[in-house]
């Protein structure tokens, strides 16, 4: 009797570490763990050309992941791209001249938000719009302006985004 | 069964594919019966899948900790080394995973299941069962196959688990890796739908597969020692070969 | 080749079933009568006409056996002649080619599963290698049919089990696993797992094989007291015809997939029939030859077949 019981305590007990692990696998190595952020708030960004950015992709400020991109659409009267993103609660105090852009992780990694903090003294507010953004950069454009100008300080200015970039480009509003 | 040479042999094969069908058609029907030995059932999935959690553990841990000494080198090549979470991830959940656990329970639990019924067969307990108004389908092989198909997926995801943390030991606490860049790459690219959960449809078939051969070569083995050895061997041989050729038919149709 | 085999079986049976009084008919008429005493509660097995080919080899020929109720009835025989293939007809796990088993009215080789597992519910079965499921203990052995067909509270399992154990002297070997058990011990195990629903009919085979004498004698009393006090039918298959004098009431000798011999164990041991003279006596050869059908024996040896003439 009682060595019946312990082979079924002990299936309950194996069945169950299976649950986790898989559990596991899906919330904590996946996507997934990118939805359960807790509370947050939402700020808008205009964007000529989003390249590759995808629903759930990371937003990172100084390289560390605040939030992630809750929805991608296009304005239909001004043709531009308007993503919303929503920033974890924790990081209430981001200054509201704050820049966003978007940029790839490695050479041929995803790509995600990158915000640049400005110096205002106020902060965002949820439903807030970002002013200034810099557009994904298009490996093809810059092939193709190299190929076009050839000049090598040029495309040397254009082929870092990362360090330039993002306070160069002025919002087109 | 092992008499015919030549010609005949691929004759033999067939008629075996086709009466290893025949018998999952009657597993099926006893299916309903057998759910009044739930209690054989647990006691199957703690032989099948407990009994197995060393093995699986183990292995996939050094899988784990391989893919992350090989694939950290083949990824500095192209300076890519920030993806390793991600392809660990993406090859244990996609294919290491399954199909290595198939493997694995094939030759732990398979063998284990085939020798068992054939022995039942040859000390006559099969035989016992029946006249004792005990359908030994429903009794002794629908709660094997069920196990089989149980235990599966569990252990590929617990294979998949230890796997991650054998590449991130060797990833990140041994080659220096970032911690963060590991988990945000992996999480940022691994689809729960299109790579964990395709994973384990495929280990739910390799149960299923692997647990209805060992099962047949159990029950129709010829009931002498020999025929068990035998048994147990083509038990191995056959769901290495179905395993790794469905996981063919399955990624092509599920990716 | 299966196929033809099988035709020429059906043609077999179907020309005996063609002349059933003829030899048959007469068979009966010449042994019946003095052998098998009338029993006021009738036959609890009746077959009729069973005809059985294995192999090419013809098993049965239109063989006829009543069982009567409440007795022990032993059929004995030389190897070969079909024994333990007339027990798996009579549970139905083998089917004749021709003729009729009832038990207790029931014609088993027409039942569909369901009634047949019903009617194997009332008959116990003792297997010549016991049989005994290894992964369990005695007592759960013993409990198996219990706790598969009825779903009776634990309590009332336990007493009915070891009431069982009691019977057969092995309460104390309860916990015990069938590896830890002696041949005889195992056996009374099994017998006791074939008696734990109080069956109607319980069918041995070979239960005598194997054992020391001590052993043999307890195996001989239980069947005795067994089928006294449950008051049930019992059919054993057995060679050892000293063991069997002592517990059969009624014996049936079988050769050449017929009745050979009926009678009380007395009756038979008077030995009136080359059959029984050689069975009982042990002579190396009579009615059952010493040799194996085979050919010209000097042929089989190179000699010319004229050498001879």
């Amino acid at each position: 009797m009682t060595q019946r019981r312990s082979y079924q305590v002990g299936t309950g007990l194996f069945i169950l570490l299976g649950f986790a692990a898989l559990a596991y696998l899906a919330t904590q190595t996946t996507s997934v763990a990118n939805f359960s952020q807790g509370p947050s708030y939402a700020l808008k960004a205009r964007f000529d050309n989003i390249g590759q950015l995808k629903l759930r992709a990371p937003v990172k400020l100084a390289g560390v992941r605040i939030g992630s991109v809750e929805s991608i659409a296009l304005d239909p009267s001004s043709l531009e791209a308007q993503v919303t993103v929503a920033i974890d609660d924790r990081y209430r105090d981001i200054p509201d001249d704050s820049s966003a852009s978007i940029f790839t992780s490695g050479l041929l990694g995803d790509q995600y938000v990158g915000i640049k903090p400005g110096g205002s003294p106020d902060m965002f507010k949820d439903g807030d719009e970002f002013v200034l953004t810099q557009s994904s950069m298009q490996l093809e454009d810059l092939i193709g302006k190299f190929l076009v100008n050839g000049s090598p300080e040029k495309s040397g200015a254009a082929a870092g985004p990362a360090d330039a970039a993002p306070s160069t480009s002025p919002d087109p509003h | 069964m092992s008499r015919a040479r030549g010609p005949s042999m691929a004759g033999d094969a067939l008629a075996q594919v086709g009466a290893c069908g025949l018998f999952l058609l009657q597993i099926l029907a006893a299916l309903p019966a057998s759910l009044r030995h739930v209690r054989e059932t647990v006691r199957q999935v703690w032989f099948a899948g407990a009994m197995s959690l060393v093995i699986i553990m183990t292995c996939g841990l050094f899988v784990g900790m391989v893919l992350g000494l090989q694939l950290y080198y083949v990824l500095s090549i192209f300076g890519g080394t920030a993806a390793l979470g991600t392809v660990v991830s993406l090859s244990l959940y996609r294919e290491l995973g399954p199909v290595v656990t198939a493997l694995l329970f094939a030759g732990r639990a398979g063998t284990s299941m085939t020798a068992e019924i054939g022995l039942m067969r040859a000390t006559d307990q099969i035989e016992a069962m029946e006249m004792m108004a005990v359908d030994p389908l429903a009794y002794v092989v629908a709660p094997r196959f069920l196990a089989g198909v149980i235990a599966m997926p569990l252990l590929a995801c617990i294979f998949n688990a230890l796997g991650i943390f054998g590449a991130h030991l060797v990833g990140v606490a041994w080659l220096g890796l970032d911690n963060g860049t590991f988990w945000s790459n992996m999480t940022s690219s691994v689809d729960v739908w299109k790579d964990v959960v395709n994973g384990v449809w495929k280990s739910l078939a390799f149960g299923a597969v692997v647990s209805l051969i060992a099962v047949f070569q159990g029950y129709t083995t010829a009931p002498t020692s020999e025929g068990v050895a035998y048994a147990t061997t083509r038990t191995v041989v056959a769901s290495s070969i179905v395993v790794l050729a469905l996981d063919f038919v399955m990624t092509a149709f599920l990716m | 080749m299966p196929s033809g085999r099988r035709g020429g079986a059906s043609a077999k049976v179907a020309a005996l079933r063609a002349a059933p009084s003829g030899r048959n008919g007469t068979q009966r008429v010449a042994q019946a009568p003095p052998s098998i005493p009338a029993v006021p509660s009738g036959n609890l097995v009746e077959v009729r006409g069973l005809a059985t080919v294995l192999g090419g080899k013809t098993i049965f020929d239109g063989l006829d056996l009543d069982i009567a109720r409440g007795k022990v009835t032993a059929i004995m025989g030389p190897s070969g002649c079909g024994k333990t293939t007339l027990l798996r007809h009579i549970t139905g796990q083998r089917l004749p080619d021709a003729g009729s088993i009832r038990i207790d009215g029931a014609d088993v080789p027409r039942l569909p599963r369901q009634a047949l597992f019903e009617l194997r519910e009332k008959i116990g079965f003792l297997f010549q290698n016991s049989a005994l499921l290894t992964d369990f203990t005695v007592f759960e052995n013993v409990a198996f049919p219990l706790r598969q067909h009825l779903d009776l509270p634990e309590e009332l399992v336990r007493n009915i089990v070891l009431t069982k154990l009691q019977a057969v002297g092995l309460r104390g070997a309860a916990g015990l696993t069938p590896a830890e058990l002696s041949g005889g011990m195992a056996r009374r195990v099994a017998l006791a797992r074939a008696i734990v629903r109080d069956p109607m009919l319980i069918l041995y085979d070979e239960p005598f094989v194997g054992l020391d004498p001590i052993a043999l004698n307890q195996i001989v009393k239980l069947i005795r007291t067994l089928n006294d006090t449950l008051g049930v039918t019992s059919i054993l298959v057995a060679h050892e015809f000293s063991a069997v004098t002592r517990v059969a009431d009624q014996v049936f000798l079988l050769a050449g997939g017929k009745v050979a011999a009926a009678g009380t164990p007395a009756e038979l041991a008077r030995g009136d029939s080359p059959w029984t003279r050689q069975f009982f006596g042990g002579e190396a050869d009579g009615p059952v030859p010493f040799q194996y059908p085979a050919g010209d024996y000097a042929a089989d040896l190179g000699f010319p077949a004229a050498g001879r003439a």
